[in-house]
């Protein structure tokens, strides 16, 4: 992944399960952000490639590619929602956009993804209207809006406090089981990094790769590279302490 | 057994012994492939009621999604609401959490505030206040402008002097374009009207005086005006309005700095140095506009044209356009700040303070250049 000459990190290799929810990890800066813009078809790679299932993203004509991304949410940082629409007008768009459903069962599953998110009634009310952590979990319902095979959070806990961060985590959990989807989560929250993540990979901004892929767990209990140590422990050190 | 099909999934209604109406889901139930109606279902439904128990039945189910969870919200709604219990069974797993999910109450609903019906004299009421109160906020806001800029002149306040001939720059010599091309057609537009109507009395040397004055007065400073409320005006009310999106003017004042001090006075300091030297200039080409369809178009010579317009324009009518100039820039520049301040903090709200902002200093313009001409009128300028 380069920015021009600027590379930001190389030999990347890892592979993402379907029912996985894989945990993108890593200090700040160190290109976290940046390779899910490459996950979700926002950037191409400087070099290599991402298979998705058995074709290769960037190698198939772009009609193909339009198909991929439409089995993909994401789930930005803020939510991302579009200010002038409602929240139920945010989840009914990519409805409209990409099936023949008539208005009335779009509306129905617009109520029904606000639902699942635990914003029952909100359907009429303005992303202005609704508090950051609400709008996170309405970014996510639209996310959902076509049910994807998989869905991306970047920075789902950044700016919310430790409950409603739990809630989130486990919302992330729910929305796997119900919806059968695969997640890819962007995180440096040891809290959700520990309880969600089932599988994972830790970069590095100074050696500007990976150091270590798998499940969180399991990187900590084997790590032997004391940045990950670092990281995975909050400075401390104390393996015991963390792991839940 | 009744049967409806939507594309891909159909349904079957059963009424059983015991009073049990079974509801029998099969086949796809997906977003792409869904067609049916839920409210043609319910009034099917409808029609077998009353029934002690409902029973959906989703054991030859081949493909599902959220599609099929709305509808079967839908039912179980239906059911609920005539007080008849409803069991589910041979659901998928996932779609049984889904229902949980989805059924389970809201993160605060109890919290939602309902819109009340206003009155008509209350609405009335309400948006009275809020002009007096727009009012008063404008006139504070033009209060904290002059005591910038008086700090400012006064040596306790400084600018960014780098941002200021940025602002200089931008409202000058980069707006040079579009005001050379708007003046020099409208005062060709003016030469063509006049040269016209002179014609017809053999009066074409008059074209110069018309344009000329016509130019010096009031359009040169009047398409000033306009170009720079459509351009610098909004540019300000944009700047401005996505600062307060981004929570840069909150910034600024955790700070403890003023952002009008900051942001807004060297941008107006900047825009009203610029507007009188585009208004000579605007006047210039104006006249040079004028100049070409007066002596290409008719019997006069460029020298009678030039000697004409030195006759007929003298200093005063360029003073006036200049202040005039002056007192629009000033208009353009306060109005684009105040209206991008008061900005909310969605894209919307900057779209819509950004129209505002171009629209109100027209309007204000066009009135301000009337009230000066009828003082120049009565003090005989």
């Amino acid at each position: 992944m380069a920015y021009g000459d600027f590379v930001i990190q190389r030999d990347l290799n890892f592979t993402i399960y379907r029912g996985d929810i894989f945990v993108i990890m890593g200090a700040s800066g160190c290109g976290k952000s940046t390779l899910l813009k490459h996950l979700i078809g926002l950037m191409r790679p400087a070099r290599g490639r991402i298979i998705f299932g058995d074709v290769d993203f960037w190698e198939v004509p772009e009609q193909v590619r339009w198909s991929l991304m439409e089995k993909c949410g994401v789930s930005y940082q803020d939510g991302a929602l579009w200010s002038s629409m409602t929240l139920s007008e945010n989840i009914s768009l990519p409805l409209e956009q990409y099936t023949v459903l008539t208005s009335s069962q779009i509306r129905k599953l617009a109520s029904l993804k606000l639902s699942l998110v635990g914003l029952k009634g909100f359907d009429d009310f303005y992303p202005a209207e609704i508090s950051g952590g609400m709008r996170k979990r309405a970014g996510l319902a639209r996310a959902m809006a076509l049910d994807p095979e998989v869905l991306f959070f970047d920075e789902p806990s950044a700016g919310l406090d430790p409950v409603s961060s739990k809630l989130l985590d486990d919302l992330i959990l729910e929305i796997r089981d119900s919806l059968g989807a695969t997640i890819v989560v962007v995180t440096h929250e040891l809290a959700s990094i520990f309880s969600i993540g089932s599988n994972g990979v830790f970069l590095d901004n100074e050696e500007r790769t990976m150091l270590a892929a798998g499940n969180p767990h399991d990187m900590l209990k084997n790590a032997t590279n004391p940045k990950i140590i670092d990281f995975l422990t909050r400075g401390t050190g104390k393996r015991e302490a963390v792991c839940v | 057994m009744p049967e409806q099909a939507g594309s891909g999934g159909n349904v079957s209604i059963e009424k059983g012994e015991e009073g049990a109406l079974f509801i029998r889901f099969s086949g796809t139930w997906t977003i792409k492939e869904a067609s049916m109606e839920v409210e043609g279902l319910l009034a099917s439904l409808a029609g077998y009621l009353p029934v002690q128990e409902a029973v959906i039945d989703a054991e030859n189910l081949q493909a599902w999604d959220s599609y099929f969870i709305s509808i079967l919200a839908a039912v179980q709604d239906f059911f609920t609401d005539h007080g008849i219990k409803v069991r589910f069974s041979g659901l998928p797993e996932g779609a049984d959490h889904m229902i949980r999910l989805a059924s389970r109450p809201g993160l605060s609903e109890a919290a939602i505030p309902q819109e009340a019906q206003e009155a008509f004299l209350e609405r009335m009421g309400q948006g009275f206040q809020k002009l007096l109160k727009d009012i008063r906020e404008f006139h504070e806001f033009l209060g904290e402008v002059v005591l910038g800029v008086i700090s400012l002149f006064s040596g306790k306040n400084r600018i960014r002097y780098r941002d200021f001939f940025v602002y200089v720059q931008n409202a000058g010599a980069r707006a040079l374009p579009i005001v050379s091309m708007v003046s020099f057609l409208v005062g060709l537009i003016l030469a063509f009207v006049a040269t016209v109507q002179l014609k017809l009395f053999g009066a074409q040397i008059y074209v110069a005086d018309l344009v000329g004055i016509a130019m010096a007065r009031d359009m040169g400073a009047m398409m000033c005006g306009i170009i720079m409320a459509g351009r610098t005006g909004a540019t300000y009310a944009a700047e401005l309005g996505t600062m307060q999106v981004n929570e840069e003017i909150d910034a600024f004042l955790t700070l403890g700095i003023n952002p009008v001090d900051f942001l807004v006075v060297p941008r107006i300091l900047a825009l009203a140095l610029m507007m009188p030297l585009l208004c000579i200039y605007a006047d210039l080409l104006g006249i040079a506009g004028g100049a070409v369809v007066g002596a290409g178009f008719s019997d006069i010579t460029l020298r009678q044209y030039i000697n004409e317009t030195q006759t007929a324009v003298p200093m005063t009518h360029f003073f006036i356009g200049i202040v005039k100039c002056f007192i629009y820039g000033l208009i353009v520049a306060i109005v684009g700040c105040r209206k991008g301040l008061s900005s909310g903090r969605s894209a919307a709200a900057v779209g819509r303070v950004t129209t505002s902002a171009v629209v109100t200093s027209i309007v204000w313009i066009i009135l301000v250049c009337a009230v000066i001409t009828v003082i120049c009128y009565v003090l005989g300028i």
